[in-house]
C-alpha cells in the first residue's frame, strides 16, 4: 500500500515540478546516493537468469558475481548486504528502466561500449569480468571453425550486442547461417540443448556456466574462437558523479582488497594494521569514505559482509563454485590479469 | 438580444440554458475535448522533453540505416545490411504466410470440429466437446511453449529423421515437403488452385440450383465439375516442376520446401487454439437455424446430409460470418506471439529494431500501422464474404 | 440428428433407452459403416495417444519438479516469513466463496448433493495423499470445511434475512482491497515489494485488478459509441478501433517502455501496475464492443417507454437500458474476462514473473532442465481450471437470469 502512496506522491510532485524545467538528478544534492540513504534499501538490476552471474534458486534467493557487486554496494552505502531489491531485467528493457530511475544501477552483464556510454547515455563502472564472445558445440558435430556453420543453425539471444556480433563476423567469413534468435537465454539454451541449433553463442563465461548445467557437459565444447571483446561490469546513469563514484570505487575496493590480501576471515587481522595504505583503505586513517559520502569504514563492511574479488569469483565462478572457471584475465594485475584499481589515497 | 437586459432577465436566459438539454450537449463535448486535448499536450510534451533529454528527435529516417543483424527465415531476399526496413518487410512477409496459412487451415479444422459436435456418432461428439473444452481454457503462449519444446522438440535429430513415404520427412529442424520448383510457379499454382475452387463452388451453385428448381438435370455441370478437378489435377502435378526433399547422409535433407519447427510450432499452435473458438461459432450457427427448418427439409425427403448441405448450413453460414471476422483479426494480432519461439515475424524483428535504435515510438507506430492495415483487409473481405450470404430481401 | 442440449459441454450425454451397452453402442457408435468406420480410427489414433501419454507420465516424466518448486508456482519470490498472511487472503476468499454459494443457493432442497459431496470429498483425498510441500493438509483441510461451514451458514442466513446478495458483492470489493493490504503491506504490515510477488499469486492479482479496472472503462467506451454526441462518439470509436487493431505484445511492451516517456521525468510507476494498466486498457476495448452489442439487442421501445415515463437519460441508461443490455452481454464479458485472465501470460514475455514467467525461470534451474511438459502440463492445467471455472460460473448465471420463454 505504501508503494502506491508513494507513487501518488511522486506523480503529484512531479506534475508539481512540470512548471519549472526539471533537469536529471546531476546536482549533488538530488544525488542517488541521498535517495539510496533515504530509501534504506538499493535498487539492483539484475538479470536473475545466468548461473554464476545472478540467479535466483529454489528459496527465492538471488546469488552470483553480478548479485555480490550489488551486495557490496549495499554493505558500503547502508552497513547491510542483505538491504538490496532485486529487479529482474531482460536485455531489452535495461537501459530504459535504468535511465528512468527504476532501478539505482545495473548490474547485469552488460557489455562497455562506446555507444552505450556517450549516445546511451550510461556511465561504466569498473569491469568486473572481462570475456568474450564463444561457440559452444557438441563435441561429436565435427565443427571446428566458423566456417564450418556454412547451413547450419546458431541459436542466439536478441537484444545483446552477441547478435549483431555473430552477424559480423559470419559476413566477413562469408558464410550463410541459419539464425535462431530468442527472446530469453532459457528458451536459446534448451533449444540448443535438444538440437534445434549446432551452436550456440554468447559471452564465453555465460557458455561455460550453462554447460554445466546441461545434462551431459563432456558432450560440448568451447570452440576456439572469439568473437569480440566483452568488458562486463556494473552501469549507472549519466549526470550523477556523487553515486557513481559510489559504484566505481566500490567495484574498485573488491579488487585493492584483494591485492591487500584481506579477506572476509582475515579482516580483524588488519583492524589495526600499520600499513598506512591498509589503514586508509579500511577508513582508520584519513577521509577517503566520508568525502564520498559514504561511511569511513565502508570498505569494511564490504569485505566482511561481501568478500574480496577473488572470494566473489571463487565462490560463484570459480573453484568453490560447479563451475570450476580458470581466473584468466580476470586474475589480479600483479597475477597477469587485467584487474588494477587506481590506487586508495 | 434585448437592449435594455436586466440582470434579471439574463438569469431567467442562464436558467432555461442550463434547462435547454442542447446546451449541456455542447458544453458536455466542449469539455470532453479539452479534457482529451490537456491530456494529449500533457503526454507529448513529456514525450518531446524525455525524447530531449535522451538527445533524440522524434522521427523515421532511422529506418534507411542498416539493420546489420541477420534474420533466420524470410520470403524475400535479405541481407545483415540491407536497411531496418528491408527487416521489417522480412518480418512482415513471414507474418503474412503465418495469417494465410493460418485462415485456410482454422477454417478447415474449426467448421469441421464444429460440425462433428453434431455428428451421431458420440464418440466424435465427446471428441469434438473435449478438444473445444481444453483449448480454448489454456492460454496461447503456453500452447506455444508446449508445441516448440515438448511436441516438435522430442522429433529425432537430422541423423534419425523420420520420413513419410519418401514425401515428407521430419526432424527437429522442421518439417520437409514437396514444393513447386520456383517460388513464381508455388504462386501460379497457389492461383490456379484458387481460381479452381470458386469455379467448382460456383458450378456446383447452379447445379443445386437446377435440381431444385426442375429436379432433375445437373449432368452437363456434375461433367463440367469433373473436367475441371482433372485439368486442376493435370496441371498442379505437370507444370509446378515438384522438387522433392531428399535425405542427406549423415542427416539433413536438401530439395523440397523447408518448413522450420518455429513456423510449424507456431502455425499448429495458432490453429489448434483459434480452430476451438471457430468450432463454438460454427456450433452456435448451426443450433440458430430453427428446428423447424430441419424439420421442413426432412418432410420434403431430403437426407440429412443434404439438409446440413441445402438448408441449413446456408442459414447459419449468416450467423457464422461475423463472429469468423474477429476470430481471423485475433489470429492475426496472435501471431506476434510467435516471437517467442524465435519465429522472425514483424514484432520479433520490429523488437530487435527497438534494441539497435532505441525508438520505441516509431517502431510502435509502424507495428500499430502495419496491424491495423491487416485487419483492415480482412474485415473488407469478410464483409465482401457477408454480403454475398445475407439473407435477399425480396 | 439427434438433438444435442445446447451448452452442455460433454457433461450431458445424449437420452438414451435404456437397453443395455450394446444396444447403445449400436445406436451411438456403429449405426451405420461410415460411423463404424470412424468410431475404430478415433479409438485406435485416442486409444494410442493415451497409451503413449499415461505410459509418459508414469514412467519418463519426473515430476518431482513440481513438488520442489510449488511455492514458486504458487507465490513466487514472496518471502516466506510473510506466508500467513498469504493464508489469511486464501481463508477470506474460500469463506467468502462458501458464503457466497450458500446464499446464491438458497432455493435448492440441498447444497450438498451426491456430486458436490463426492468433489468435496475428492479434494479431501487429493490433500491427503499428495500433501504439497509447503502448505500442509493441515491448513488446507480446515479450509475445506471452512467452505463448507460458510455455504450452510449463509444458506440458513439468506433465508431468514433478504438482500444478503448486496452485501456479498460488498464483501467481495472489500476483500480486493484487504487482499492488497494482506500482499502488499504497509499499515502496520511490513511492505513487499511488487517485485517479489510472483507466480499464480501474481497471476490472479494482475487479472481481477484488470478485469475491475477494465470493466467501468469498457461501460464508458460503450455508451460513448452510441452517445449521440457526434465528438464523444467519434473520440471512443477512434480508441476502440486503434486498440482492437494492436496485438497485446505490442501493447504491454509500449506499457512497460513507453508509459515512462509519457510521463514527467523521475515518474515511473511500479512494474506490475504498468501491466495492469496496460491490460486493462487493452481488454477496455474489447469490453465495450461485446456491451455495445448487447446495447443495441435492447429493443428501441424500452428506452422510448422510459422516456415516456419522464425519465432522463442517465436515469434511463442506469435502471432500463443497462441492466437488460449486461444480461444480454454477460456471456461476451466472461468470454472477455477469460481471454484477459490467459493473457496475463504475457507478461512473462515482459519480464514479470507471473504463473508462466515463474515456470520458464523453473525451467532454466540446472537441476530441472529439460522437463519443459511436466512444467507447461502443470501450468496447463491450472489454467484451465480457472477459466474453466469462469466459463461454467457464466453459464449458471446465464440460466439464472434467463428469464425469456423460448
Amino acid at each position: 500500500m505504501r508503494k502506491w502512496g508513494i507513487l501518488a506522491a511522486t506523480l503529484g510532485l512531479a506534475l508539481a515540478a512540470c512548471g519549472g524545467d526539471t533537469t536529471t538528478g546531476g546536482s549533488a544534492a538530488g544525488s542517488r546516493l541521498d535517495l539510496v540513504k533515504d530509501r534504506g534499501q538499493l535498487i539492483c538490476g539484475v538479470d536473475g537468469g545466468i548461473p554464476g552471474f545472478s540467479f535466483v534458486d529454489e528459496t527465492g534467493a538471488f546469488s552470483g558475481l553480478d548479485v555480490d557487486v550489488c551486495k557490496a554496494v549495499a554493505a558500503a552505502v547502508l552497513g547491510d548486504a542483505e538491504a538490496v531489491e532485486y529487479r529482474r531485467l531482460d536485455s531489452t528493457e535495461r537501459f530504459t528502466a535504468l535511465a528512468g530511475g527504476e532501478v539505482d544501477m545495473l548490474s547485469r552483464n552488460t557489455t562497455w561500449t562506446i555507444s552505450r556510454d556517450t549516445s546511451v547515455g550510461l556511465e561504466f563502472a569498473p569491469t568486473t569480468f572481462y570475456d568474450g564472445q564463444g561457440m559452444l558445440v557438441r563435441a561429436n558435430s565435427g565443427i571446428e571453425t566458423l566456417e564450418d556453420f556454412q547451413g547450419r543453425a546458431v541459436c542466439v539471444e536478441t537484444g545483446t550486442t552477441t547478435e549483431l556480433n555473430l552477424t559480423d563476423q559470419m559476413r566477413q567469413l562469408g558464410v550463410d547461417f541459419e539464425p535462431v534468435v530468442f527472446q530469453d537465454a532459457d528458451a536459446a539454451y534448451a533449444a540448443y540443448d535438444e538440437g534445434r541449433c549446432e551452436g550456440m553463442t554468447s559471452d564465453k563465461s555465460q557458455l561455460i556456466a550453462r554447460r554445466s548445467t546441461l545434462p551431459n557437459p563432456d558432450e560440448h565444447v568451447l570452440l576456439d574462437v572469439t568473437m569480440s571483446k566483452e568488458p562486463l561490469g556494473p552501469v549507472t546513469v549519466n549526470n550523477d558523479s556523487a553515486w557513481f563514484d559510489v559504484v566505481k570505487w566500490v567495484t574498485f575496493g573488491l579488487m585493492q582488497a584483494e591485492e591487500f590480501g584481506i579477506t572476509s576471515a582475515n579482516i580483524g587481522d588488519f583492524e589495526a594494521s600499520d600499513n598506512p595504505d591498509i589503514a586508509r583503505f579500511l577508513g582508520q586513517e584519513g577521509t577517503l569514505g566520508t568525502d564520498m559520502g559514504l561511511p569511513n569504514d565502508f570498505m569494511v563492511q564490504v569485505i566482511t559482509q561481501v568478500g574480496n574479488y577473488g572470494e566473489v569469483f571463487d565462490r560463484n565462478l570459480g573453484a568453490d563454485s560447479q563451475f570450476n572457471l580458470e581466473r584468466g584475465q580476470n586474475a589480479l594485475w600483479t597475477d597477469g590479469g587485467l584487474l588494477y584499481s587506481p590506487p586508495f589515497r | 438580444m434585448n437592449s435594455d437586459s436586466s440582470g434579471e432577465s439574463f438569469a431567467q436566459k442562464l436558467k432555461t440554458l442550463l434547462r435547454d438539454e442542447r446546451f449541456w450537449q455542447v458544453a458536455f463535448q466542449v469539455i470532453t475535448l479539452g479534457i482529451v486535448l490537456l491530456l494529449a499536450a500533457f503526454f507529448v510534451g513529456n514525450l518531446n522533453r524525455n525524447l530531449a533529454q535522451q538527445g533524440r528527435s522524434f522521427g523515421f529516417s532511422f529506418l534507411f540505416n542498416p539493420a546489420g543483424f541477420s534474420i533466420g527465415e524470410s520470403l524475400i531476399r535479405y541481407r545483415p545490411n540491407d536497411p531496418y526496413w528491408r527487416a521489417l518487410m522480412v518480418g512482415l512477409s513471414n507474418t503474412l504466410s503465418l495469417v494465410a496459412a493460418g485462415i485456410v487451415l482454422t477454417t478447415v479444422l474449426g467448421t469441421a470440429a464444429g460440425v462433428a459436435s453434431f455428428s451421431k456418432n458420440w464418440l466424435l461428439y465427446k471428441l469434438s466437446r473435449l478438444y473445444v473444452g481444453l483449448v480454448r481454457n489454456v492460454p496461447l503462449l503456453l500452447q506455444l511453449f508446449f508445441w516448440y519444446f515438448a511436441i516438435y522438440g522430442t522429433l529425432p535429430r537430422p541423423e534419425s529423421q523420420i520420413s513419410a513415404l519418401g514425401l515428407v520427412f521430419l526432424n527437429n529442424r522442421g518439417v520437409y515437403i514437396p514444393w513447386a520448383g520456383s517460388a513464381v510457379l508455388a504462386l501460379l499454382g497457389i492461383g490456379v488452385t484458387i481460381f479452381a475452387a470458386v469455379m467448382a463452388v460456383f458450378l456446383w451453385q447452379w447445379r443445386t440450383k437446377l435440381r431444385i428448381e426442375t429436379g432433375t438435370g445437373g449432368k452437363n455441370q456434375l461433367m463440367g465439375l469433373i473436367g475441371l478437378g482433372v485439368l486442376w489435377l493435370a496441371f498442379v502435378i505437370l507444370a509446378l516442376q515438384w522438387t522433392f526433399p531428399s535425405p542427406v547422409d549423415g542427416g539433413g535433407v536438401t530439395g523440397g520446401l523447408r518448413l522450420t519447427r518455429e513456423y510449424v510450432a507456431a502455425l499448429s499452435a495458432l490453429v489448434f487454439y483459434t480452430s476451438a473458438f471457430v468450432a463454438e461459432i460454427v456450433r452456435a450457427g448451426i443450433q440458430s437455424v430453427s428446428r423447424g427448418q430441419w424439420e421442413a427439409a426432412r418432410s420434403l425427403g431430403f437426407q440429412s446430409g443434404l439438409v446440413m448441405q441445402l438448408v441449413v448450413f446456408p442459414q447459419a453460414l449468416r450467423v457464422i460470418i461475423p463472429p469468423m471476422n474477429s476470430e481471423f483479426m485475433n489470429l492475426t494480432k496472435n501471431t506476434s506471439l510467435a516471437f517467442a519461439i524465435a519465429f522472425p515475424e514483424i514484432y520479433s524483428v520490429a523488437n530487435t529494431t527497438y534494441n539497435q535504435t532505441g525508438r520505441p515510438v516509431e517502431v510502435f507506430v509502424v507495428l500499430m500501422a502495419t496491424y491495423l492495415v491487416m485487419c483492415l483487409i480482412i474485415t473488407l473481405g469478410m464483409n465482401q464474404l457477408n454480403r454475398a450470404v445475407q439473407f435477399k430481401e425480396r | 440428428m439427434t438433438p444435442v442440449t445446447p451448452n452442455s459441454l460433454a457433461s450431458a450425454p445424449p437420452a438414451v433407452i435404456a437397453l443395455g451397452p450394446v444396444a447403445w453402442a449400436k445406436k451411438n457408435l456403429f449405426s451405420d459403416w461410415f460411423n463404424s468406420v470412424l468410431t475404430v480410427v478415433i479409438v485406435t489414433i485416442f486409444g494410442l495417444g493415451l497409451f503413449r501419454l499415461t505410459n509418459w507420465a508414469f514412467t519418463t516424466a519426473q515430476w518431482e519438479v513440481i513438488p520442489r518448486n510449488f511455492h514458486l508456482f504458487m507465490v513466487g519470490t514472496f518471502p516466506a516469513r510473510f506466508y500467513a498472511r498469504i493464508w489469511a487472503l486464501f481463508a477470506l476468499i474460500c469463506g467468502l466463496a462458501g458464503l457466497s454459494w450458500g446464499v446464491l443457493g438458497r432455493n435448492v432442497s440441498t447444497l450438498f448433493s451426491r456430486n458436490v459431496l463426492i468433489g468435496l470429498g475428492g479434494v479431501c483425498a487429493f490433500i491427503v495423499l499428495f500433501p504439497p510441500t509447503r502448505p500442509s493438509a493441515l491448513i488446507l483441510l480446515p479450509l475445506v470445511a471452512l467452505v463448507a461451514g460458510m455455504a450452510a451458514v449463509g444458506r440458513q442466513v439468506s433465508r431468514k434475512v433478504p438482500g444478503m446478495g448486496q452485501w456479498i458483492s460488498l464483501s467481495w470489493f472489500l476483500s480486493y482491497f484487504v487482499g492488497l493490504w494482506l500482499i502488499g503491506g504497509g499499515l502496520g504490515l511490513t511492505p513487499v515489494s511488487t517485485n517479489d510477488w510472483g507466480g499464480l499469486l501474481l497471476t490472479l492479482f494482475t487479472a481481477v485488478s484488470g478485469i475491475a479496472l477494465c470493466f467501468p472503462l469498457g461501460l464508458l467506451l460503450a455508451l460513448g459509441r452510441r452517445s449521440h454526441l457526434p465528438l464523444v462518439r467519434w473520440l471512443s470509436t477512434a480508441y476502440i478501433e486503434l486498440v482492437r487493431g494492436v496485438p497485446l505484445v505490442a501493447f504491454l511492451f509500449m506499457g512497460q517502455v513507453m508509459i515512462p516517456l509519457f510521463l514527467p521525468v523521475g515518474a515511473r510507476p511500479d512494474r506490475v501496475l504498468r501491466a495492469i494498466i496496460a491490460l486493462a486498457l487493452f481488454s477496455a476495448a474489447y469490453l465495450a464492443e461485446n456491451v455495445r452489442a448487447g446495447l443495441q439487442a435492447v429493443p428501441r421501445g424500452q428506452q422510448e417507454a422510459a422516456m415516456s415515463l419522464g425519465l432522463n437519460t442517465p436515469l434511463t441508461l442506469s435502471l432500463i437500458i443497462l441492466p437488460q443490455a449486461l444480461k444480454i452481454a454477460i456471456p461476451a464479458i466472461v468470454g472477455q474476462f477469460i481471454s484477459l485472465f490467459q493473457d496475463t501470460t504475457l507478461l512473462a514475455v515482459v519480464g514479470l514473473a507471473e504463473l508462466l514467467g515463474t515456470g520458464r525461470s523453473v525451467l532454466a534451474n540446472p537441476a530441472f532442465l529439460g522437463r519443459f511438459a511436466e512444467v507447461y502440463l502443470f501450468l496447463g492445467v491450472i489454467y484451465w481450471f480457472f477459466c474453466y471455472a469462469m466459463s461454467l460460473g457464466s453459464r449458471k448465471i446465464e440460466e439464472k437470469l434467463n428469464t425469456d420463454h423460448r
